[in-house]
């Protein structure tokens, strides 16, 4: 086939052939890649500027309105843009895929990747134009100061976060509707059964159980391991959404009643409470729903990958319980270094529960592994690349966090270079990354209705530039921290400038990488099919009922 | 062991951690050869669950453990309010600026300097940076009153066992109005505190 037939029409992709849950599915998924272009984009500005004046950007970037408007929506657009919709959209697909139960609602799950990308694209815009950048922190009261931001950039940004949010609570209701449903396999099953299986409780029984010398207290869990995970993922995704939004409202508030002339005492808010309050909610992002989602994902990737039942499943699942009272506990390592921060809360949350997490993510790391090497031998396919790659991400990433939320360590650590890149950096571009690519590599077939990848070559150049550059630019940025190199700092004349060179060849192999991946994609479904994905579909089925077992024979020797 | 400033915590840390970097990807590149292998490989130690577990806990555990043993600023800050500093510098910042600015501030080797940092409006950060870059040390400063419509304290005290100059700047991120617009630190104090009479090492000489 010509390359330009290639690229128009793809491999043997057939967007008619999808039905309604894969086409809202790969809709997502496209505006994901698209935002994860626009964040590498951005990141890759900032480490530009940050190499200092030999840099060859356009001095407009080195203006510290410019420069904070860009760290403002890098992350919204990473966080919420790119890494959200990938993951509702394939636990979307998931839930329905596992439970053999239809979505709830497709029109719902079309709504949710509309908000989402509305909402992203309105907060970009905010910062673009009116360049409103308080930063994802909104440390009480720089969002509300008006002698430095203009409020219709204020309100724009704040709107934007508000239409994620609702997008965000649609998904959670579109899951959990999808749960509870009773239908197929949960016809005869009572609310009470399947709550019990969603929090992990039955797991706890079942070893509580075998201390006893009893049987199980279920045999047969009311849901698979991996929907638990996404089960309780959710609640944390939830109470994220809940503490953002009223954040958000909040600060509309000021910026409304500043706009009206009446403008409210700023001081009235506890900026030491405010902070206590949104790291509470941000830190169930970070340390409740990405551990908890990667770990289910890390489950379901080895049981698909290796076709056997998972190592020590009683034991996931009660871990996942447990993790429901650690990631609500945890988000005074963040406030470490507040001086005004009871020391107890310090201690307890920020230091003691803190570290229970290289327990949680140690055992999921653990019993994937096992899972995994108890199957071998097994082939050499791109999802168990990923898989290794996501692993070997969080291994790095999550004990650099653990070092800082030390009461010693932090003094010296807090709000450096270290903790964004040689943790977040690291934890979320290889660590979390690696693992959606692991599940996209195995949902693609599903997905796409067995849409043959363009180029394998393609696929491994990605996948060792990905790796190589995410580790690289998130170790070498963190040495600058441990230099002392501030992350929400604005360093113009090169002042770290070989550690800021080396992270930023690092990165340009991200963005390579990406445009590889992107082109690839590109290639394997046709110009002709990603217009494709966005027309209606005309099987309105919202179900996908393979069985997971057939597709992890394929994946054996 | 104990560590006496953050040069030598940062370089125990960048050795130790660069070590377990290289550790846990030998391994996870070890587990990818032999998974894929057709020869089944026999597992080098056989590590039972419960050890794994154990050094888990012990490893977050006892990292604490380790630090609150060698870190002196770790107890001291737990205790500071009990502790009587040799000197107290009091310190105000609004709108960018500090206000009470001290002219350069001498310590001699082994003093116990309390700095209290009160912001009138936004968050900002306190730090201490040598010559070189690398950060002595940070707090956050929050703003806020109490009842009486007192400003809040951001107090720490510090103990300082080696010579030389340091810089302070905001270390928390207050706005763009923070900078020039080139892009140069108006929150940045060149010279802030000078440390005289430690020995070339570190130490009071005796």
């Amino acid at each position: 086939m010509s390359f330009m037939k290639n690229l128009m029409e793809g491999t043997n992709f057939d967007h008619k052939s999808l039905n309604a849950l894969q086409k809202v599915t790969l809709r997502a998924v496209v505006m994901s890649f698209l935002f994860f272009g626009l964040v590498a984009l951005e990141g890759m500005i900032m480490r530009m500027v940050q190499v200092g004046p030999a840099a060859p950007i356009p001095n407009q970037f080195f203006h510290p309105e410019h420069y904070f408007s860009i760290m403002t929506v890098h992350p919204i657009v990473g966080i919420f843009g790119s890494t959200y919709q990938l993951v509702f959209a394939a636990f979307m697909f998931l839930v329905p895929f596992l439970t053999k139960k239809p979505l709830y609602s497709v029109k719902l799950a079309n709504f949710v990747w509309l908000m989402i990308t509305i909402g992203t694209a309105l907060a970009w815009i905010a910062a673009f134009v009116w360049q409103y950048a308080p930063l994802y922190t909104l440390y009480w009261p720089l969002p509300a100061d008006t002698s430095q931001f203009q409020v219709i950039g204020g309100i724009v940004f704040i709107l934007g976060i508000a239409l994620i949010m609702i997008g965000t609570l649609g998904f959670i209701y579109n899951i959990y509707a999808t749960i509870f449903a009773r239908v197929g396999v949960h016809k005869n099953k009572t609310t009470k059964e399947l709550l019990i299986s969603g929090f992990g409780v039955d797991g706890m029984l079942n070893l509580w159980n075998k201390l006893r010398g009893k049987p199980p207290y279920t045999k047969e869990p009311a849901l698979a391991l991996p929907v638990v995970a996404i089960f309780r993922g959710t609640v944390d995704t939830f109470l994220d959404a809940i503490v953002i939004l009223s954040a958000g409202i909040l600060v509309l508030a000021y910026l409304v009643f500043d706009a009206s002339g009446h403008p409210l005492d700023v001081g009235a808010i506890d900026a030491l409470l405010y902070k206590n309050y949104f790291w509470w909610g941000l830190d169930l992002v970070a340390d409740g729903l990405v551990l908890i989602y990667i770990a289910g994902s890390w489950y379901l990737l080895a049981t698909l990958i290796t076709g056997q039942k998972l190592f020590m499943e009683n034991v996931a699942r009660a871990a996942l319980m447990l993790e429901l009272l650690v990631s609500w506990m945890v988000w005074s390592h963040h406030l470490l270094a507040d001086q005004g921060q009871p020391e107890m809360m310090k201690l307890i949350s920020g230091e003691m529960v803190t570290a229970f997490e290289l327990l949680t993510q140690g055992l999921a790391l653990f019993i994937t592994l096992v899972t995994l090497w108890k199957a071998r031998p097994l082939k050499v396919t791109m999802e168990l690349k990923y898989l290794l790659g996501g692993l070997v991400g969080f291994g790095l990433g999550v004990p650099a966090a653990i070092i800082q939320a030390d009461m010693g360590m932090n003094r010296i650590l807090h709000n450096t270079q270290w903790i964004i890149m040689a943790h977040v950096h690291m934890a979320l571009i290889v660590g979390m990354y690696m693992t959606l690519y692991s599940a996209l590599y195995v949902l693609w077939p599903i997905v796409t209705n067995n849409t043959k990848m363009w180029s394998a070559k393609l696929s491994n150049a990605h996948f060792w530039l990905y790796l190589i550059g995410g580790i690289g630019m998130a170790a070498f940025a963190g040495m600058a921290g441990l230099d002392g190199m501030l992350r929400r700092h604005l360093y113009v004349n090169g002042e770290f400038n070989t550690y800021m060179i080396l992270a930023a060849i690092c990165g340009t192999m991200i963005l390579v990488a990406w445009a590889i991946f992107l082109f690839n994609i590109i290639m394997s479904v046709g110009l002709k099919g990603l217009v494709g994905i966005f027309m209606p579909a005309e099987d309105k089925t919202a179900s996908y009922g393979i069985d997971p077992v057939i597709i992890a024979e394929n994946h054996q020797v | 062991m104990t560590f006496s400033n953050s040069v030598e915590l940062l370089a125990f840390h960048n050795v130790a951690y660069t070590i377990y970097a290289f550790i846990i990807i030998s391994i996870i590149a070890w587990f990818g050869y032999n998974l894929t292998r057709k020869k089944k490989v026999k597992s080098l130690v056989r590590i039972p669950f419960y050890t794994y577990i154990g050094f888990l806990v012990a490893g977050g555990v006892g990292h604490h453990i380790f630090t609150y043993n060698t870190i002196p600023w770790v107890s001291q800050d737990m205790k500071r309010h009990t502790i009587k500093p040799d000197a107290t510098y009091k310190l105000e910042v609004a709108k960018h600026k500090w206000i009470n600015l001290p002219p350069k501030i001498m310590v001699q080797c082994g003093q116990t300097i309390e700095f209290d940092v009160r912001s009138r409006d936004l968050v900002y950060g306190f730090g201490l940076f040598r010559k070189d870059g690398t950060m002595a040390m940070q707090m956050q400063v929050n703003p806020g009153t109490d009842v009486t419509g007192i400003l809040e304290p951001n107090d720490i005290l510090w103990t300082f066992h080696h010579n030389g100059t340091f810089d302070m700047t905001s270390t928390e991120y207050s706005g763009p109005k923070a900078y020039s617009e080139e892009g140069k630190d108006l929150m940045f104090v060149k010279d802030f505190l000078e440390v005289v009479g430690c020995k070339e090492k570190g130490g009071k000489k005796s």
